[in-house]
């Protein structure tokens, strides 16, 4: 990977390179200007392509929502903003939205019914910090990666039972608890059905797991066991209900609750909700891609064989370090992923628009008397998997290599001996060292 | 270069500690006790976590402070739990009137 | 002026920042938001000390967690909205005193202390263990539940191995499912069968 464009972690980069943007003539800076130009443009236009896919992707996703309803119930949907399709929609409602009164209700708590949309938002735009879209396009390459993702979406929950108490409106407080009580039963068997796959690979670090199952779609985490194949269900069922999408969206049901708990909001705010909703349909999804369906491979075995046909092309290009045929075979990683990761988005909204609503009792009967066991069972069989086939005396059940045969020692993570004496060294010091290391 | 150093943290620390003493102290809503309770538990693992990364604690203080985060789960449900109670029998949770076993 | 610097003065100043409006408001919804952001603020400041497992575990457990029981203390035990059980002045008055003092203590310990020589291998990482150079800290606190210690020499015979933490895990975990067990036990509604005085109607619409 070079590690120009690669941007293996932002955070690295800022560490790396701060005293470049205060002081051009620090000691600290060695670079040639053309190198450091080039960090920049890399870390500017990639940090946009994150942001601006987490701006974009709802408008697109709302769009189709409304083409996957309609089609479903047998009408056109939207076909008049922006052409044939109506494919404008999503940004004529982000304008109508825009446009709209930014009220607070005079019952209200104001500083927490103002805030509480921002922490929801923060909440699921945090989770694309450390998703993988490829094997080197992750803004933050955390070694605790998947932990960290369900960690920051499960701080969702507590922005939407602020704005539901905080809107002092007896339908949006409805809304919040049932939101708290169904969350927080169903983050217990997403959480076991996403450490089923990680028991498998023995890894945290989403990067890591999405290059053990390079190779074709017998790798796949879903196809490695019985226990994984079942868990993908589990996980995309759990997960469905994590985001509160139909058939669970018992915190916004409209026939009994007005909207649930975004009752009171309007305009601005209340886009911040859906925009949060849509991206974390899309997060869950992107974990689910990464965790049991291949991440970045197409799974015919081509993107192998691409990646090293691409790999001589424009070394070295414009700057020094930059590989245009890798970036290039990241690029069609990204691609590959995007595609999986909405088919499943719209998956969601084929059941959204498919199946009824549950009751409250209904959904917590779901998650606690059926999901809840049948993960603890999978995590139980998953850690004892590795001994039946050991007795069988086979390496894996599809007779393809194991996993982690495939896998590429990461380049950043060279340990470099240290003698036992030596004195602690400043960070930067360390980054710069381990930074001319890495570089072919 | 960083000019931050172990004292910063453990004074961080020591705000949330105090904090969580405060907070503990004067406030009557039972479950605002009980935040100050987990103020402190922060600031006692901020301590531990900055240990471990300026002293030769190593990964001890992480274990420790990963320990007490399990611990103060633990604390939160059950205090929530005997809170619950004893809104049952004095419908409220305000502190001052769990005075009953005063002679 | 490194990252470092920059990120830390922006966690410390909202965690102290937060935990200061959490003694300060009276509203105990705006308690537990501010306590969300402190919980938050110091999640990244463990984050800061290379301590990622445990950032984490700050945001999954402390702020999603309790957080989520403690909104649930206060809706089920709330009596009207935006319930405020005002402090009395005088305790409050008190209270910042005795809690100034303690603060002077602390933050006089924490900056009198020579804490490079206080301990003599104080302010040197451990040798033979980077985090950032040897990956991050996941790993080694695995292997340190398991009694290997990646990050420190512990002497001639017994170069690694040191006391494991599995034995105070094992019994942790036991102790989180009897304080659960308990903590639903305490908690639950009680059926009774003859109506009485006093709060069962509530207890029951509650639950």
């Amino acid at each position: 990977m070079a590690p120009l464009f690669a941007v293996n972690s932002v955070a690295d980069f800022i560490e790396d390179n701060w005293v470049w943007f205060f002081d051009l003539k620090s000691e600290q800076v060695n670079e040639s200007s053309a190198h450091l130009a080039g960090i920049v443009a890399a870390s500017v236009f990639h940090g946009t392509m994150v942001i601006g896919f987490f701006a974009l992707a709802p408008l697109i996703f709302i769009w189709l929502e409304r083409k996957v309803a309609g089609r479903i119930q047998d009408r056109l949907g939207p076909t008049r903003v922006g052409g044939k399709y109506g494919w404008l929609q999503g940004l004529a409602d982000g304008l109508k939205l825009i446009q709209k009164e930014d009220l607070c209700p005079g019952s209200a708590d104001s500083l927490l019914f103002r805030v509480s949309p921002y922490l929801v938002f923060v909440a699921s735009f945090g989770a694309f910090l450390v998703i993988p879209f490829s094997a080197g396009f992750v803004s933050t390459n955390l070694d605790v990666g998947i932990f960290f993702v369900l960690a920051l979406m499960s701080l969702e929950v507590v922005g939407v039972i602020l704005a539901g108490y905080s809107s002092g409106s007896k339908w949006a407080l409805f809304g919040g608890m049932r939101e708290a009580a169904q969350v927080v039963s169903y983050e217990i068997p997403m959480a076991i059905c996403a450490l089923v796959p990680v028991i498998v690979a023995g890894s945290l670090n989403m990067v890591e797991i999405g290059q053990m199952q390079r190779g074709t779609m017998l790798n796949w985490m879903l196809l490695n066991n019985p226990f994984t194949f079942i868990a993908f269900f589990v996980y995309f069922t759990v997960a469905t209900a994590s985001v509160k999408r139909a058939p669970f969206d018992l915190a916004e049901a409209e026939s009994e609750l007005v909207a649930g708990f975004h009752t009171e909001y309007s305009g601005i705010r209340w886009s911040y909700f859906f925009m949060a909703e849509y991206a974390s349909m899309f997060a869950v999804s992107g974990i689910a891609v990464l965790l049991f369906l291949g991440g970045w491979e197409t799974g015919v075995g081509i993107d192998v064989p691409l990646r090293e046909a691409l790999h001589p092309i424009g070394q070295s290009f414009l700057v020094d370090g930059f590989n245009l045929g890798d970036y290039l075979g990241n690029v069609f990683g990204v691609t590959v992923f995007l595609a999986k990761a909405s088919t499943l988005v719209f998956l969601q909204m084929w059941v959204r628009w498919t199946l009824p609503r549950l009751r409250i009792d209904q959904v917590m009967t779901t998650c606690l008397k059926y999901l809840l066991p049948i993960s603890c069972f999978l995590l139980l069989g998953v850690t004892l998997w590795p001994f039946v086939l050991m007795k069988a005396g086979m390496s894996s059940l599809l007779s393809v290599p194991p996993l982690g045969a495939s896998v590429p020692k990461p380049p950043d993570r060279e340990v470099v001996p240290k003698k036992l004496d030596q004195e602690f060294e400043p960070v930067v010091a360390n980054a710069n060292e381990r930074e001319e290391g890495g570089r072919p | 270069m960083d000019t931050v150093g172990l004292e910063n943290f453990l004074i961080v620390g020591g705000i949330l500690f105090v904090c969580g003493v405060v907070c503990m102290a004067i406030k009557r809503n039972a479950i605002g006790v009980l935040m100050g309770v987990e103020l402190v538990l922060n600031g006692a693992n901020l301590n531990f976590v900055a240990f471990s990364r300026y002293t030769k604690l190593g990964l001890d203080g992480q274990v420790l402070a990963l320990f007490v985060i399990v611990l103060a789960a633990a604390e939160a449900a059950i205090a929530l739990a005997i809170a619950l109670n004893f809104y049952n029998n004095h419908l409220t949770i305000d502190v001052d009137r769990a005075d009953e076993l005063q002679g | 002026m490194s990252a470092m610097n920059v990120f830390f003065w922006a966690f410390a100043l909202v965690a102290g920042g937060s935990a200061l409006a959490v003694v300060v408001s009276q509203n105990v919804v705006r308690m537990a938001f501010w306590l969300i952001i402190s919980l938050g603020a110091v999640a990244g400041l463990f984050f800061l000390c290379d301590a990622d497992l445990l950032g984490s575990a700050q945001l999954l457990i402390y702020a999603g967690g309790t957080l989520v029981l403690l909104v649930f203390g206060v809706m089920l035990t709330a009596s009207g909205p935006f319930m405020s059980l005002k402090t009395n002045p005088g305790e409050a008055v008190l209270g910042g005193l005795v809690g100034a003092t303690l603060l002077g203590f602390i933050l006089y310990t924490a900056v009198a202390v020579d804490w490079k020589t206080a301990s003599p291998e104080a302010a040197k990482r451990p040798a033979v263990f980077d985090y950032r150079v040897n990956g991050y800290s996941t790993r080694p606190l695995g292997f340190s539940l398991l009694g290997m210690r990646p990050d420190r020499d512990l002497g001639e015979g017994a170069r690694t191995m040191s006391v494991s933490y599995l034995m105070p895990f094992e019994i942790v975990s036991v102790h989180l499912l009897v304080v659960l067990v308990g903590a639903a036990y305490l908690a639950r509604s009680k059926r009774r069968k003859e109506p009485v005085a006093g709060g069962s109607s509530v207890e029951d619409s509650a639950s």
